[in-house]
């Protein structure tokens, strides 16, 4: 059977089109806030999360979400009788809702800790701080990421 | 292993609030990312970090992926008597770095 121009033009078509296709790179799922929720109550277990005594300084808008410096400080006397165990920082939509766990004591005298991180996407970054009468004290920060870490492809 | 950096004031006074800062050569990859053939690069990143003052552990952090790379960490101690402070990082694939600095505390 002889190929009609029609015909030869139409495949040369579907072919090209086949050939622009980009190749699919599986991402992970990201963590969403179901996760996140998990990997908090992991840490804090069943007691309530109060919001305040906890800064996190994190920029509202950032460039490149491969190092994004962050800074937790937690207001309290560092006493014997009144401290600071510990600090945990999640996030909500990178593949994994752990950020780092950080622990301290009343010889810190100040609590605070600082640190860079990675962002996947825009979103919601959550600092919780663990005192020595094992009260949980929270506060978020939303941040905007215009160049995602974490799962770009390795050149 | 000189892949550390160390910020420790070499003097303070007794009681003082000293800020320690370090910073670590590492790569971090977080084991979410593929090559361009679809392959998915191997997880490799510092799992822990703990510093002593004197022998006794006065900060720990468990680092995650979503820690950059070449982990800064920054914390706070006071000054309570010279000595030396321990650094410790360790992870994936057996990795294991420490360092030190010492203070002198009038």
């Amino acid at each position: 059977m002889r190929t009609t121009r029609r015909q030869f033009l139409s495949l040369a078509g579907s072919v090209t089109a086949a050939g622009t296709i980009p190749i699919v790179t599986l991402r992970p799922i990201d963590a969403t806030p179901a996760m996140l929720n998990t990997a908090i109550r992991n840490v804090v277990g069943e007691a309530p999360i109060r919001t305040g005594k906890v800064k996190l300084d994190i920029p509202p808008l950032v460039e490149n979400g491969n190092t994004v410096p962050m800074t937790v400080s937690v207001a309290s006397p560092l006493t014997a009788a009144d401290y600071v165990k510990s600090i945990h920082v999640f996030n909500e939509k990178n593949p994994q809702p752990n950020i780092g766990n950080f622990h301290l004591g009343p010889w810190s005298g100040r609590a605070q800790v600082s640190t860079r991180i990675r962002l996947a996407d825009s979103q919601k970054v959550v600092a919780i701080a663990r005192l020595s009468d094992d009260s949980f004290w929270q506060v978020a920060a939303d941040v905007v990421v215009t160049l995602a870490a974490c799962t770009e492809e390795v050149n | 292993m000189a892949a550390a950096l160390i910020n420790v004031p070499a003097r303070a006074k007794r009681g003082d609030v000293i800020e320690i800062r370090t910073l670590t050569s590492h790569i971090m990859e977080t084991g979410f990312r593929h090559t361009a053939a679809g392959d998915l690069v191997p997880r490799d990143i510092i799992t822990s970090f703990t510093c002593r003052y004197n022998g006794i552990e006065i900060f720990h952090a468990d680092l995650y992926p979503a820690i950059a790379a070449n982990p800064y960490l920054s914390f706070f101690t006071v000054a309570k008597e010279s000595g030396k402070f321990e650094f410790e990082w360790i992870g994936d694939n057996g990795y294991s770095s420490t360092a030190s600095a010492s203070i002198t505390v009038e």
